[in-house]
């Protein structure tokens, strides 16, 4: 198989030295930053090969069982030759996740069953970053930063994205925000790897082509001590999405496509891979976004084949080697599924379930107070220049609250930095003041899921303001704070028109 | 901490009210260095073969000391349950089970693990579920059984969700079926037993009914309705709750020591 031979790795020095010198947008102090961390990582590549590159029986050429994208990276982390759907394994996990919401109880599990003074696995696999509930007053929720911060200290483990001064984020260099989107933008998602974490959203980062998944606080806590996982093999449903995309469409509209159709248990145990030229058209951030709600469906995993565009982005990076693996062209499917994607229409998720799938035009008639753009699902770069295409195809001001929050610092610095292409140089945060929309937040996951009451756009009224058309990924009754509020899920395109309006509305009002 | 809700629970059987699946690591017992992981109280089914997995398992942790040759007999394993059900839809998601301004509460901390059972299930639409589960200035709600229809506890990660159950007062949940990530929660942690019914019981219960579960039999009897249902057997999962979930699993496999470091 010609893509077992991508070493992507190797070239890590060239790679460097091109990030260093390609990252421009930044401020000064940041650059710093960033440049010492690559400088550290390089320095451990020698001390740190990974133990399972070297023989990877799934891929070699003897005879074998074929196995999907999902299968044999589980068959690869449990070191077998091949796994069956429906087998439970134990798994070497490559890297493990939390965040301020659920790392304070996975510590509290790892420290009651392994001793008060057991150390972790390995402190260069632990990925710490505090995101869920920053910038408020709750005593109990500064609280859950320290206790991740005296850990992270005690047990030194080396990725800990801390935040100290509330005040001001920019003045914490080491602050990402939303954990996902910061994986993502740190390195620690590479293909055919198995990465978990304490957060259902782990997903997301199937887009590298790796496995990744949600757990709890117990089971974090084993993975923390032991590195391992008991993880039952799912089998795959595959989406081939061909065609070409509508401008006027993003991954969003795809997601929300296929869950209207299996709805929102139609892959609970089951993985989703997505393949097809639609796919691999798509940006890693698109990618991203399409993994991210999978299990919105309740999958266990998403996975897109890694290829040159997975590539492109982990350059400079990442100095861990990674092996990309790819499902065999016999391998067995539970379920296929064809879609045109040239045949779709701007797609909302109607209240309250991620699942309740409408055409945004069928909408029109639904009157909102306000639209939320932010999380992993909705909140990274590109779902920002895709709200600022909007508003400057239109030249006309918000109709009622637009709230703005960026996953992560990087993507705060972007929305400042980054000119909109045809706006003759403008900014994102430009489009945005001209459009009348609130001044971007501090990055973090913000009112996606509520929060405490002080969270920046968080639904606190019943009444007045409880229709929100909203980027990110879930609509259950209460999800952004007020139990009454009433949630559509859409794309940052959708969302942007719809703020324009007051209204529900199809892009392609702006957009044709 | 489980010795002082038994008095609260109703249950008339073999249960410890809050370790319902048994669980060496209850908040009572979690400190105890010689957790007792007995397999006699298991007759049901040896460990699944594919389960136990040697040749992964060897290279973990080399353990000295067996995990069956402890005195202590604190675990026994759930038989039945009994007590009064509160019955809900489809698609119970997590933020109705916990909604996430309570995720501050660390479940690890005693008193903490306490509140979160006083806001179990407080997200729930008011119009739709007119019977408060849990009273307001309590900290355990009067219900023990919970029956739901489809894809129960979707939605976050949050372990919050099945430990706000349990330290509700919850022992079992019986959903026509589970979303992923909560029956693994519920697995792992022992907080609640997760089972599911063949037919849609939701449909078939009223919130107040008293209900028997017999494990043994995998029968759920309604004593309101005087009617019986089928319920599925337990599963791949099965083995893991038996254990007590994932570390007594893993110790009774010989993969981590079954005495904690001393601290």
């Amino acid at each position: 198989m010609a893509s077992s031979t991508i070493a992507a790795g190797s070239a890590t020095s060239s790679f460097i030295k091109k990030n260093e010198m390609g990252l421009s947008s930044f401020t000064p102090t940041s650059f710093r930053t960033r440049s010492c961390k690559r400088a550290f990582s390089k320095k451990v590549v020698s001390v740190m090969s990974p133990p399972q590159s070297e023989r990877r029986p799934s891929t070699t050429g003897s005879v074998k069982t074929a196995m999907t994208m999902t299968e044999k990276i589980m068959a690869r982390a449990s070191e077998k030759s091949q796994v069956v759907p429906g087998e439970n394994v134990w798994v070497n996990v490559d890297v493990l996740m939390t965040h301020d919401v659920c790392g304070p109880g996975t510590i509290g599990i790892f420290k009651k069953e392994f001793g008060e003074n057991a150390k972790v696995w390995d402190r260069e696999k632990i990925v710490i970053i505090p995101d869920h509930y920053i910038f408020t007053s709750d005593e109990r929720a500064n609280r859950n930063v320290d206790i991740l911060r005296d850990f992270c200290a005690e047990q030194d483990i080396k990725y800990f994205y801390d935040i100290k001064d509330l005040g001001n984020f920019r003045a914490n260099p080491d602050y990402k925000g939303v954990c996902h989107v910061a994986l993502a933008q740190e390195g620690h998602c590479r293909p055919g790897e198995v990465l978990l974490g304490t957060d259902s959203h782990t997903c997301n980062a199937g887009a590298f082509g790796q496995f990744a998944s949600g757990i709890g606080n117990t089971d974090a806590g084993f993975v923390m001590g032991t590195g391992k996982s008991l993880l039952k093999v799912p089998p795959t449903l595959r989406f081939i999405l061909d065609g070409e995309m509508p401008s006027y469409l993003l991954a969003k509209d795809l997601i929300l496509q296929i869950i209207g159709e299996i709805t929102v248990a139609g892959a609970t145990y089951k993985s989703m891979e997505f393949v097809g030229s639609a796919v691999e058209s798509l940006t890693m951030e698109e990618r991203m976004t399409l993994c991210n709600m999978v299990v919105e469906a309740g999958g266990k995993n998403g996975v897109v084949p890694a290829d040159s565009t997975t590539y492109k982005y982990l350059e400079g990076k990442t100095s861990v080697e990674f092996n990309p693996v790819y499902s065999d062209d016999n391998a067995r499917f539970l379920q296929q599924y064809a879609i045109n994607v040239s045949k779709l229409e701007p797609l909302v998720a109607k209240p309250h379930s991620p699942d309740n799938r409408a055409m945004a035009r069928e909408c029109k008639d639904v009157k909102i107070d306000r639209v939320y753009i932010g999380s992993c699902t909705g909140g990274k770069t590109e779902d920002f220049l895709s709200a600022a295409k909007v508003f400057l195809a239109s030249g006309k001001k918000v109709k009622v609250p637009t709230f703005l929050v960026p996953a992560t610092q990087k993507v705060w610095m972007d929305l400042y930095a980054m000119a909109v292409p045809g706006s003759g140089g403008k900014t994102c945060s430009q489009i945005f003041e001209e459009a009348g929309c609130d001044t971007p937040a501090s990055p973090s996951c913000g009112a996606c899921l509520g929060g405490p009451r002080d969270t920046y756009a968080r639904m606190n009224e019943p009444k007045a303001s409880h229709v929100c058309v909203s980027t990110t990924n879930r609509n259950f009754p209460g999800r952004m704070g007020h139990k009454e509020g009433e949630i559509y899920l859409a794309s940052p395109y959708t969302a942007a028109a719809s703020a324009l309006t007051g209204y529900v509305t199809d892009p392609r009002d702006y957009l044709q | 901490m489980a010795a002082m809700t038994a008095a609260l629970s109703s249950s008339v059987v073999t249960v410890r009210k809050q370790n319902p699946i048994l669980s060496s690591y209850s908040y009572s017992q979690s400190f105890n260095p010689n957790l007792r992981i007995s397999n006699t109280n298991f007759i049901k089914s040896p460990i699944n073969l594919s389960l136990s997995s040697s040749s992964s398992s060897s290279r973990i942790v080399p353990v000295s000391a067996s995990a069956t040759d402890s005195s202590d007999t604190s675990f026994t394993a759930a038989t039945a349950f009994h007590g009064v059900c509160y019955v809900l839809g489809e698609n119970i998601d997590t933020d109705q089970i916990i909604p996430a301004e309570y995720l501050t509460l660390v479940p690890s901390k005693p008193e903490e693990y306490k509140k979160l059972g006083s806001f179990a299930l407080i997200g729930l639409p008011s119009d739709q579920y007119p019977i408060k589960f849990v009273e307001s200035g309590e900290f355990k709600s009067k219900y023990s059984i919970i029956i739901a229809g489809d894809n129960f506890g979707c939605g976050s990660s949050r372990e919050h969700a099945p430990v706000a159950l349990g330290a509700a007062g919850v022992t079992a949940v019986v959903a026509e079926s589970y979303a992923r990530i909560f029956f693994r929660n519920s697995v792992a942690t022992g907080e609640v037993y997760p089972l599911e019914s063949e037919t849609r019981l939701c449909d078939e219960c009223t919130t107040g009914d008293l209900i028997t579960i017999e494990l043994n039999e995998s029968l759920l009897i309604n004593h309101t309705t005087k009617k019986e249902y089928k319920l599925k057997p337990i599963g791949d999962a099965g083995p893991v709750i038996e254990a007590g979930g994932i570390f007594a699993y893993a110790r009774k496999a010989g993969m981590i020591p079954t005495l904690a470091p001393s601290s």
